[in-house]
């Protein structure tokens, strides 16, 4: 089963884009250590390990970035060891993406990094510098909606709504790629955001749909 | 006297179509604020400290160092010197400050020494429980000489565990002062009864506590009361004098937030060599952690067993207490009745189905009829005839195929609501009502009910919900919201509605009872040409607004009933040499009454299906033995069901006239009960042996396959 549980939660970004699940979890003691770095907590080591690699640190206090979201620059100060997710809610008020699992595993905070699917909850803030941001809320609003969030709505793909930010995003990013996906690449695409109430048949329907839009 | 009802088929313009939810767009595009989405000026963020030990007193709490760091604004001890903790994870204390970084950190700076005690997390060992509580035994009829006469016999052993709720919101709330009024922002399916919970560990009037919930994330039955951390949440912000978001991180929202009990089962029963069942027996035990649990109703829908011998023995354990999971009992008593029963059929080398049917004079009278209907429409779509073959006939390939069935009852009658309606002049409408929408579509039904009346279209009314200020609503619990908003809505619109007819009368030189609201007209009925716009009807009530009030219960006619029948069907296929179960398809007939929205109504079924494929397939939580400690709370070990596990789904709404006419009853629950059943029935006729345990994991298929070979041998 684990295989097939990892097959299906899927590559979401390649290596050049950053932490996959897939690629986070094997790289999971090298990241230790240059999370470890980041944060400050052991600066010596920290320190000669930026020498040997040339690359800098920062931290372990607040820092000064500035994200791209849905399109606007925003400044903000953040400590290094935050995440893109808590910085987008806490910091900017940008709550579509959700906090759930926090570790890469429910796709409840997917936004789209430029233009592809990530897991908000397991980048760093301050790597997202420089990047193009979407969130749900990027995609349209109420007033006007994507096609993809009008299809959400139109094959009633959500209950509590709480997983929807994020399968927006990860369908959207899939019907960008495929417009018509095999069941193979629905389940590459959606098979790492998980909904509780029971969705899934909507959200087939609304990947599925040729009428879409 | 005025008297009330649903509107006949042939005049409904609004009630049984798909509307889309009206809330759809808010939360499909990121715009709907939850609970744990508020952001409030100055607001400070709060993490627990929870303890290691599943069960341990607690020596000396130094809360110092977590006070002297930069950022802190206020810590409380929630469990101090002294105190005995009772499960792993249970709150110890709490830290409000600047950023949620730091009162992590401040949480884990704080020094707790413990005395480990003894624990016991392993229930479905009953022999080794050290607290057991058995109840008292029930019979019905004469058991051994039911036995006697039966025969055909059959015993069995079976168990599931204990499951977390997961709600993807965690369990929270931000609370906030101003003087000494509090409002909390909360996560929750209880609106009105949030302020007296609160109030009475806060020490001040529930009329000071306001309970705001706009959106919620998943509840499930989980989410009734404000709990320990609710009133820990308010007790930092009035200390803090600032707001406090206080949101559970994963571990303990699994882990303590909510749970379902175990329930484990040794079942005989007995039927004649036709297959109809005379005798019944079982000991149960299960636990729902340290308070136990209560029996289950078993056997269950088959209750007319003449002859029955039951007791079940209550296992307290170090766990949180249960929360009520989505229809509390019925999935573990469906689960031990359905699998005994599909046992004794394989015995008899007879069709389950045919058993089934054979025995529907032992279940509810009230619901013979209607599992007939749906034992029919259930096979059809299944194409069962065609395709039941009999348990473990063997299939070319080490992948085999099976079919199984279950069927379930529930209640779901309409809860105590209040609906306040308004009808303003300018032909506005608005209803309040201290209820909730979990996402099953609460306030989309009641502004089809209130559309329904005023003869208008759901967009053209407004629904106002998720306020504790409004008219008291019970917690959406049981599948009773749905009756309670509608027939409290329902009566409150008729009423409104009557009011503004009368006003109107005399313009179209008729009596009030001669009108009626059609099309966005109130007309004359059966002279369509002497009518008025809503908008022209609703100026001639004068300057002030109409109110009404609607309750329910409240006057006749009834519009809400209790008790329906459902049936599924699964086909499934397992692979012999790797154990893995793949659901091929599920099928689910349902009764719910009259039903408002189809398309909502179909949508909590699928949902009900796709948490059943879960715990039938994946889900169970698991305590090591060892430390007490949780193994899984988290979402990559807790496993719950992806789009990628869940098969192809099929509902069928028993939405007949005869169905219709018993007026709106809930179906939140009903749909979750008969998967694990149907499942684990499939898995057993594809591979010739019950696999007694849920969920059904590779491990245990493949257990269960050795263990049958191993007879065999």
């Amino acid at each position: 089963m684990s295989d097939e549980h990892e097959s299906r939660s899927g590559d979401r970004a390649d290596a050049s884009s950053g932490l996959s699940r897939r690629s986070f979890l094997r790289g999971g003691a090298a990241g230790a250590l240059a999370t470890g770095a980041l944060l400050g907590t052991e600066p010596v080591r920290g320190a000669a390990q930026a020498g040997e690699t040339g690359a800098s640190f920062v931290g372990p206090g607040e820092v000064g970035i500035e994200l791209r979201v849905n399109g606007a620059a925003r400044q903000l100060r953040v400590e290094p060891r935050v995440t893109l997710l808590d910085a987008l809610r806490d910091r900017l008020d940008v709550t579509g993406p959700k906090k759930v699992c926090d570790r890469a595993t429910c796709g409840a905070c997917t936004v789209l990094e430029d233009g592809r699917p990530i897991y908000a909850c397991t980048r760093l803030a301050i790597e997202a510098e420089g990047r193009e941001i979407t969130t749900v809320e990027g995609l349209g609003n109420p007033d006007g909606l994507h096609p993809v969030q009008a299809a959400f709505v139109a094959h009633d793909a959500q209950q509590c709504g709480f997983c929807t930010p994020g399968f927006v995003v990860a369908a959207t990013a899939l019907l960008a790629e495929h417009p018509s996906p095999t069941h193979d690449q629905v389940v590459q695409a959606l098979g790492g955001n998980l909904c509780r109430c029971g969705t899934y048949a909507g959200i087939r329907r609304v990947v599925h749909d040729p009428g879409r839009g | 006297m005025a008297d009330y009802s649903w509107p006949e088929p042939d005049s409904q313009g609004v009630l049984r179509k798909s509307y889309h939810r009206l809330d759809g767009a808010v939360k499909a595009s990121g715009a709907a604020k939850y609970s744990s989405d508020e952001n409030l000026p100055g607001m400070l963020h709060a993490r627990v400290l929870t303890c290691p030990h599943a069960h341990a007193r607690i020596e000396r709490i130094d809360v110092e160092p977590a006070r002297r760091m930069p950022g802190v604004r206020a810590v409380r001890v929630i469990q101090d010197a002294g105190s005995e903790v009772q499960w792993a994870l249970d709150e110890i204390a709490v830290v409000a400050a600047d950023t949620d970084e730091i009162a992590r950190d401040a949480a884990r700076a704080i020094v707790v020494e413990y005395q480990v005690l003894p624990h016991f997390v392993t229930e479905e060992d009953l022999a080794a429980a050290p607290d057991a509580k058995p109840g008292a035994e029930e019979t019905v009829g004469d058991p051994d000489a039911g036995f006697a006469q039966a025969e055909v016999a059959i015993e069995t052993r079976l168990g599931m565990p204990q499951i977390a709720h997961m709600c993807l919101e965690p369990h929270g709330q931000v609370a906030v002062w101003e003087g000494s009024e509090l409002t909390v922002h909360i996560s929750t399916q209880a609106v009105s009864t949030i302020p007296f919970q609160l109030a009475e560990p806060l020490g001040v009037p529930a009329s000071s506590v306001r309970a705001l919930c706009e959106y919620m994330g998943g509840g499930f039955g989980s989410k009734f009361g404000p709990e320990r951390w609710g009133v820990e949440g308010a007790r930092l912000a009035k200390d803090a004098g600032r707001p406090v978001k206080l949101f559970l991180e994963r571990d303990q929202e699994v882990a303590v937030a909510g749970s379902r009990p175990s329930s484990f089962a040794k079942v005989r029963v007995g039927a004649t060599s036709d297959g109809k069942l005379v005798a019944w027996e079982s000991e149960s035990w299960g636990s729902g952690g340290v308070p136990g649990t209560s029996a289950i109703p078993i056997p269950y829908v088959f209750t007319g067993i003449p002859h029955q011998r039951k007791k079940h023995v209550s296992v307290p354990t170090h766990m949180v207490g249960a929360r009520a999971w989505r229809a509390p009992n019925h999935p573990q008593a469906a689960f031990v009745t359905m699998s005994a029963l599909d046992d004794l059929a394989a015995r008899l080398g007879m069709d389950p189905l045919e058993l089934f049917r054979k025995n529907l004079d032992l279940a509810p009278e009230s619901l013979r009829e209607t599992y007939a209907e749906e034992l029919e429409i259930a096979a059809e779509l299944m194409r069962w005839k065609e395709r039941w073959r009999p348990r473990g006939e063997r299939q070319p390939g080490p992948v085999q195929r099976g079919l199984g069935l279950s069927i379930h009852t529930w209640g779901g009658r309409g809860h105590r609501s209040a609906c306040e309606v308004t009808v303003q002049p300018d032909g506005s409408i608005e209803a309040k009502i201290g209820t909730q929408d979990l996402g099953t579509g609460t306030r989309t039904v009641i502004a089809m009910v209130l559309a329904e009346t005023f003869g208008l279209e759901p967009h053209q009314v407004k629904v106002s919900v998720g306020d504790s200020r409004y008219p008291q609503s019970g917690p959406s619990g049981g599948s009773t919201t749905v009756g309670g908003v509608s027939a409290a809505t329902r009566r409150g619109a008729q009423d409104a509605l009557r009011e503004v007819l009368a006003k109107v009368a005399p313009e179209l030189g008729v009596t009030a009872d001669q009108l009626e609201a059609v099309g966005g007209r109130v007309r004359v009925v059966g002279q369509a040409s002497r009518s008025l716009s809503w908008r022209e009807a609703a100026a001639k009530i004068g300057v002030v607004p109409i109110t009404a009030n609607g309750r329910n219960p409240g006057p006749p006619a009834d519009l809400t009933n209790s008790g329906v029948g459902g049936v599924q069907m699964a086909d499934v296929s397992v692979d012999l040499e790797t154990g893995v179960v793949k659901i091929n398809r599920l099928v689910a007939v349902q009764d719910c009454g009259l039903v408002i929205n189809h398309k909502l109504a179909e949508s909590q079924v699928f949902g009900g299906m796709i948490m059943g494929i879960g715990y039938a397939l994946y889900e169970e939580l698991v305590a090591d033995p060892v430390t007490g400690r949780p193994l899984n709370a988290n979402m990559e070990l807790y496993k719950l069901a992806s789009i990628a596990d869940v098969g192809e789904l099929q509902v069928h709404l028993m939405d007949t006239p005869r169905h219709q006419a018993r007026g709106v009853i809930g179906i939140g629950e009903p749909p979750v009960i008969s998967p694990g059943a149907a499942i684990s029935n499939a898995v057993a006729n594809a591979i010739g042996v019950r696999v007694p345990y849920l969920p059904i994991t590779p491990r245990r298929v493949l257990d269960a396959l050795a263990a049958s070979s191993g007879k065999a041998s």
